[in-house]
């Protein structure tokens, strides 16, 4: 009997997975979550200087890095849908440019596109740094994006594009109705693994005078001189964030899997 | 059935190429309104492409196909007009994953005919009951066996009202005990009067329903006839052959 076959594609790189199977209280996301956890509360408590006073100046850091990363990644997921669409369309000069700039993209550092915007473009232009971050971020993404849109749209079974034609439908109306929902629902966990990524990744733009997490440390520590303790408390805050959302796109991902 | 009656399909000197494999060599086959035409033949032989040359999931490479007095050009809005006539079931039932047993069949009658949900909710339930699945509305496809989700995709198709449908190997994915139930939706079907093209190897069916069999090898269509004519006295040594080989 033929069965309805289970999409999954590829995930990508650049988030830490908890392990399934870990079912032991002291799993190795337990003990990084928890820990960091505990090291935020004990530390002002033991140390209230500096700890304290780190953790009162870096909120607004925590928000700007939230800022930055929420309107990328859906600037992103716009531009990868575009993008991936453009990958797998039939029309030559559509597929063409959608390759090039995802190839392209993909090419260049990061850091050196943050570069390239902000500052090889504000010769001719000057965008507001917290303006240069986000587009930076959410081209470079849209770049990565594309790729994952690309991937899931092409993971669904042939069949369904078929029989949708098959009724009637034009190809426009098969994508929005059928392939896409689809599509989506594949694609999730990736998507939340690129969030991650892209959250810890935008910390380079604390180099553009963005006053993000990472800018507010070095401020923090340019005056205060205490640079081991303000880095300190600034990567256990990534960490405590990037093992919050990888824990939630395992979940997620164990609920797709289930077919939920 | 009656000579005289309209011919509803009419496949003239159609021919398809892929790359230089020749899968349909100059196929001319006619239907008749409310005929059941059963189409067989070995693997490779070019049964599947036939089929989809009807409702254009294949481009022709030669040839023409009308439905009715409908002619599919090139033009996307005539491809349409015939996909909207006609209704295809497939091998692997092709449901729309993502949607319930309802949302399936209502899918396209709401996106392509623009019906209002209630409207397409009363017709699919009519459907549904037709096809003896009343109680599966809410059930997405995974959660429906084999010869269930075959008989909800038999409704999606009914639910655009074709006035043809075809049937790719509907029943050659499915275990043995669900392939009557399949069978039985499709009789039901050839006796209220629908034009049929079957693809299909089931001899219950074939002697049940069939007015017509199409024996095809190589991409050609070798022999026409009644049930009778090509199951007992083929003309054909390769359609001989064939047949000593599945009966
Ligand atoms: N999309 C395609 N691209 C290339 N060749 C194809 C394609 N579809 C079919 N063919 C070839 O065309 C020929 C006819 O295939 P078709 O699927 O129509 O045969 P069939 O009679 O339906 O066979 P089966 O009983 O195995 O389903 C075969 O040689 C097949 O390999
Ligand atoms: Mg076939």
């Amino acid at each position: 009997m033929a069965e309805v076959k289970q999409t999954r594609i590829e995930i990508s790189d650049g988030a830490l997975i908890p392990d399934r199977n870990e079912k032991s209280v002291f799993s190795a996301w337990r003990i990084s979550f928890f820990g960091a956890i505990a090291l935020l509360v004990i530390l002002p408590i033991v140390k209230p200087d500096p700890f304290w006073d780190i953790l009162k100046f870096i909120p607004d850091g925590i928000l700007r890095t939230f800022q930055v990363t929420v309107s990328s990644i859906v600037i992103a997921l716009f531009i990868g849908l575009v993008a991936g669409l453009g990958r797998i369309s039939r029309i030559t000069i559509v597929n063409r440019i959608a390759t090039v700039y995802v190839e392209v993209i993909r090419g260049i550092p990061l850091l050196v596109q943050l570069f390239y915007i902000y500052y090889a473009l504000g010769q001719f232009f000057t965008l507001p740094p917290m303006v240069a971050a986000i587009i930076a971020m959410s081209v470079c993404y849209g770049a990565y994006m594309g790729e994952i849109f690309r991937a899931g749209i092409q993971s669904i079974p042939k069949g369904q594009m078929e029989a949708a034609l098959a009724l009637g439908m034009t190809r426009a109306q098969a994508l929005r109705k059928v392939i896409l929902p689809q599509t989506f629902r594949v694609i999730l966990p990736p998507i939340g693994n690129e969030f991650i990524a892209l959250l810890k990744d935008s910390s380079l733009v604390s180099i553009l005078a963005v006053s993000d997490l990472l800018r507010r440390g070095r401020e923090f520590a340019s005056v205060s001189f205490q640079y081991f303790e303000t880095y300190t408390v600034v990567a256990i805050v990534y960490l405590v964030f990037t093992l919050f959302f990888s824990k939630l796109v395992a979940a997620m991902e164990k609920r797709l899997e289930r077919g939920g | 059935m009656a000579e005289s009656a309209n011919k509803r399909v009419r496949i003239i000197d159609v021919s398809k190429y892929f790359g230089d494999v020749q899968a349909v060599r100059n196929a001319n086959v006619e239907v008749a309104e409310g005929e059941v035409v059963l189409i067989i033949g070995p693997s490779g032989s070019g049964k599947s492409t036939l089929l989809r040359c009807v409702n254009r999931l294949e481009t022709l490479s030669a040839g023409d196909i009308w439905i009715d007095d409908i002619h599919a050009s090139h033009s996307k809005s005539d491809i349409r007009r015939i996909r909207e006539e006609v209704g295809m079931v497939f091998q692997s039932f092709n449901l729309f994953s993502h949607l319930t047993a309802l949302g399936n069949i209502t899918l396209a009658p709401r996106t392509v005919k623009k019906l209002s949900r209630e409207q397409a909710e009363a017709d699919a339930r009519r459907l549904l009951k037709r096809v003896g699945l009343s109680d599966k509305e809410a059930s997405y496809p995974g959660q429906l066996s084999g010869g269930q989700q075959q008989r909800v995709a038999i409704a999606r198709a009914l639910a655009m009202n074709p006035k043809v449908m075809l049937f790719d190997e509907p029943t050659s994915a499915l275990d043995p005990e669900m392939i009557k139930e399949v069978l039985d939706v499709m009789l039901d079907l050839a006796r209220e009067g629908m034009t049929m093209l079957v693809v299909s190897h089931e001899m219950g069916f074939a002697k049940a329903a069939a007015d017509k069999v199409i024996f095809m090898d190589q991409g050609e269509v070798l022999e026409i006839g009644t049930p009778a004519e090509i199951f007992e006295n083929p003309r054909e040594e390769r359609t001989k052959r064939f047949l000593e080989h599945i009966l």
